[in-house]
């Protein structure tokens, strides 16, 4: 993606879609473990909790260190967003702002308590009685989900734009019910919310492998993995099911995107499918092609039409073909694999109650963060690239919704730096505060939200 | 009252919340930044550290709040805004970038060297933000931003005498209620030597406030008269309150008689966002955008009314319920930078 980043930032307008991809894509990966961490936490509490073990109630204090830590992160970059919104797009969120805004108001209350329970959360460890504490942490896995409901519904409704009028000119007219149950909402919020689950369980999945394979194989590693991944690969299957059912829909609601996805140029029957290939305008070149499958997977038989890209003209077409074909079997393909192992997890389990014993499935487990998280920027590339050129589809053109000040290649650069740096800042951290649990033991770590400890009196004394 | 006008109250109750509790945090990070390598300096930014911790993130989502209001309410008066004023509201991004890292790691760095670093951070972009915040309210205020995709100057619709002032009014306004707020904090943690260092320089900031207060208002005298014409016309009573609060505030802090100083502290703030609301009314961009014309439709304005609705019943509990735990935990965990060395108390 950083390839297509450079020309891009040759124009105003390239600058302003880097930008905005550039933190969108940083702000998803904060924002998924902010969605999901919290259940892993409460699981590994409630398991704690029930079966009096000591070692889950150690993982989910300290990964509620590691929520807020992510947290406090992840609000840095979504208010930079929600800067955005002005700074970027203004003739886009000055004309339809008083549309979608409801959702983001909505979003507002969830994430006020989301901030508020993860501060009592953090807090409660010593406070609260255990059971009391628990269901403190219930709040916040609740508006987790609430809160990526109402963020996704925007952008749904960017995809499928409804619930308002004239549709040229100024809004004059708002029906918020609409707006908010649009016709895309049922197939992109539950895909993410899953994307958010399936990502996080396997990245803290994965860091658990990586103690395994350095030889810590104790019972508290072996929970550190098998929570997460368990919460992973039951996701995982149930993705795939539902991101099918979005790629039909899309093919029936914004075709030109599915077109764009697949490199289908012209509209026929019996289209086939290619994995990967160069996208040209005469088809594609190279790939492994499947002849008929992609009629196949619109409409369950290979008579069925696809439309092709040359029905609208060249400039209401989705840029970057071949990047956006390979952005969408690149996300399947993975999933595909990481459905794979959990297949293996699961047989290994039904037949002896534990992991496959070699060290190739806990490499495996090691890469799957990894590779969740390339196939969540590639559904967000296939879902954001595939919309252009359009912001809001067949409404709203993104070239029209730009600020006209100048000045975003600068703000572009220094927003690269400052990510960077808050990029590194956050690695290290973790990795800091998780070498002091294994050294200094776990009343030493500080974490945002958190009780102060002793630090006051401390300089005190 | 029209739906539309409601909208604005409580717009405006968010930048009220904002201006409180977000501006006494900006204070906290300024004093840190201010407070010198010293021993006092240290003590000082450790109680900065303890008082502020907890309830940082709900305080500033009070800014995400306005802005989503703005953009839901009045679509256009933000898109004006931010077009225009391109420049001091990316400046003032950076500045949340950095000072929210700043929050989100300075606890957890373990090297010393890591957290001096955040620390700094920390405070500079405490005074820059509120600053930048500032200059972009007195653009508004000003009139120098008109309607539309950056019909305005992207200069000096900012950087001009109105902006300057406003802005320092803000930095000095965040560092007075924080250092009024420290006080109270000091006493609580025992902490006497703190608690004269906080009330020296409550003084000090709100004399600085006072007198930016009072340049500012001939600056808008010649500059900005719409809303001067406003201040002293129907917000004069309310320009009132907040001057008496103000002194209010000074007399009983010389007096060594700290109680009551925080809501009256509150009071003077709350009542000059409110004098400027009233002034500028009914416009939102004086004189170029009113409430009603920038006003969303009906539906979305009922909308926002019911999630407002929702959210006082909702949230104002769950934030009471953390700010109850906060303080009592703290009592009970920390001890705060309880008595000064021994070595000063005897001189």
């Amino acid at each position: 993606m950083l390839l297509h980043l450079a020309p891009l930032a040759a124009s105003d307008l390239g600058a302003a879609r880097s930008q905005m991809a550039f933190t969108l894509a940083f702000h998803i990966i904060l924002a998924s473990l902010g969605v999901a961490f919290p259940a892993m936490m409460l699981i590994a509490n409630y398991r704690g909790l029930r079966h009096d073990d000591a070692q889950a109630l150690l993982l989910a204090r300290r990964w509620s260190q590691v929520v807020a830590v992510t947290f406090a992160v992840g609000a840095v970059t979504g208010t930079v967003l929600s800067f955005e919104f002005g700074l970027l797009w203004p003739a886009f969120t000055g004309r339809f702002g008083k549309v979608f805004g409801v959702l983001f108001a909505i979003e507002g209350i969830f994430f006020f308590l989301e901030a508020v329970f993860v501060a009592i959360y953090i807090f409660g460890w010593k406070r609260l009685k255990p059971w009391a504490h628990f269901w403190a942490g219930v709040p916040i896995v609740i508006c987790g989900i609430g809160g990526a409901f109402s963020v996704v519904a925007v952008n749904s409704w960017m995809n499928q734009p409804q619930g308002f009028s004239p549709s040229s000119g100024t809004v004059t007219s708002v029906q918020p019910l609409k707006v908010i149950f649009n016709p895309a909402v049922p197939y992109e919020v539950p895909h993410m919310i899953l994307a958010a689950y399936l990502v996080t369980g396997f990245i803290v999945a994965s860091i658990y492998a990586v103690g395994m394979l350095r030889g810590r194989r104790d019972h508290y590693h072996r929970l550190g993995l098998l929570i997460p991944l368990t919460v992973a690969v039951i996701a995982t299957p149930i993705q795939f099911m539902v991101g099918d059912t979005a790629a039909r829909a899309i093919a029936h609601d914004q075709p030109i995107k599915f077109a764009g996805m697949e490199c289908v140029q012209q509209t026929s029957t019996h289209v086939t499918e290619y994995i990967y290939g160069r996208c040209t305008s005469s088809g594609v070149k190279g790939g492994i092609g499947i002849p008929g499958f992609d009629s196949f997977l619109v409409g369950f038989s290979t008579s069925t039409k696809v439309t092709g890209l040359h029905t609208v003209p060249a400039n209401d077409r989705p840029p970057y073909n071949t990047m956006l074909h390979w952005a969408f079997d690149t996300m399947v393909g993975i999933c595909t694999a990481l459905i794979a192992l959990g297949v293996w997890l699961g047989i290994a389990w039904w037949r002896r109650r534990d992991i496959p014993k070699t060290k190739w499935f806990l490499r495996a487990v090691a890469v799957s963060g990894i590779a969740a998280v390339v196939a969540l920027e590639c559904g967000w590339i296939v879902t954001e690239v595939g919309r252009q050129p359009w912001v809001v589809y067949n409404v709203l053109r993104t070239t029209d919704a730009v600020t006209d000040s100048s000045g975003i290649r600068l703000t572009f650069v220094i927003v690269v730096l400052l990510y960077a740096a808050l990029a590194a800042a956050l690695v290290i951290t973790l990795r800091a505060m998780s070498r002091r649990w294994r050294t200094a033991g776990d009343d030493e770590t500080q974490v945002p939200y958190g009780p102060s400890g002793g630090a006051p009196s401390e300089v005190a004394s | 009252m029209s739906e539309a006008d409601a909208v604005a109250v409580i717009l405006w109750v968010g930048v009220t919340a904002y201006a409180v509790f977000g501006g006494a945090d900006f204070g906290a990070g300024f004093w840190s930044l201010v407070s010198g390598p010293g021993e006092d300096g240290k003590r000082a930014r450790a109680l900065a550290d303890w008082a502020i911790g907890p309830v940082w993130e709900a305080n500033h989502v009070w800014l995400i709040f306005v802005l989503v209001m703005l953009w839901t309410g009045f679509s256009s008066a933000f898109e004006a805004i931010f077009s225009t004023l391109f420049i001091p509201l990316s400046l003032a991004a950076f500045g949340i970038v950095l000072r929210g890292s700043g929050f989100a790691f300075h606890k957890s760095a373990a090297r010393l060297a890591g957290r001096n670093v955040s620390e700094r951070l920390f405070g500079l972009s405490s005074l820059l933000t509120p600053f930048f915040l500032g200059t972009v309210v007195g653009a508004v205020a000003s009139g120098r931003v008109p309607v539309g995709n950056a019909e305005g100057d992207p200069v000096t619709s900012w950087l001009n005498l109105v902006g300057i002032i406003v802005g320092a009014l803000f930095v000095a306004t965040s560092a007075y209620l924080s250092a009024v707020f420290l006080v109270h904090d000091a006493r609580r943690a025992g902490a006497r030597d703190l608690e004269q260092y906080f009330t020296n320089r409550a003084l000090i900031a709100a004399l600085a406030a006072g007198a930016l207060a009072v340049a500012g208002l001939f600056a808008l005298h010649s500059d900005a008269r719409y809303v001067f014409d406003g201040l002293t016309g129907d917000g004069l009573p309310l320009v009132i309150v907040s001057a008496l609060a103000g002194i209010a505030v000074l007399v009983l802090l010389q007096l060594g008689k700290p109680r009551g100083t925080r809501p009256l502290a509150i009071v003077a703030v709350a009542a000059i966002v409110w004098g400027w609301f009233v002034a500028q009314h009914p416009y939102l961009l004086p004189t170029h955008l009113k409430i009603s014309q920038a006003a969303a439709p009906g539906p979305t304005l009922t909308a926002i009314l019911i999630v407002f609705g929702v959210a006082a019943l909702v949230v104002i509990p769950s934030l009471a319920l953390l700010y109850t735990l906060a303080q009592r935990s703290l009592i009970e965990e920390s001890p705060g930078p309880a008595p000064a060395p021994a070595a000063r108390t005897t001189t």
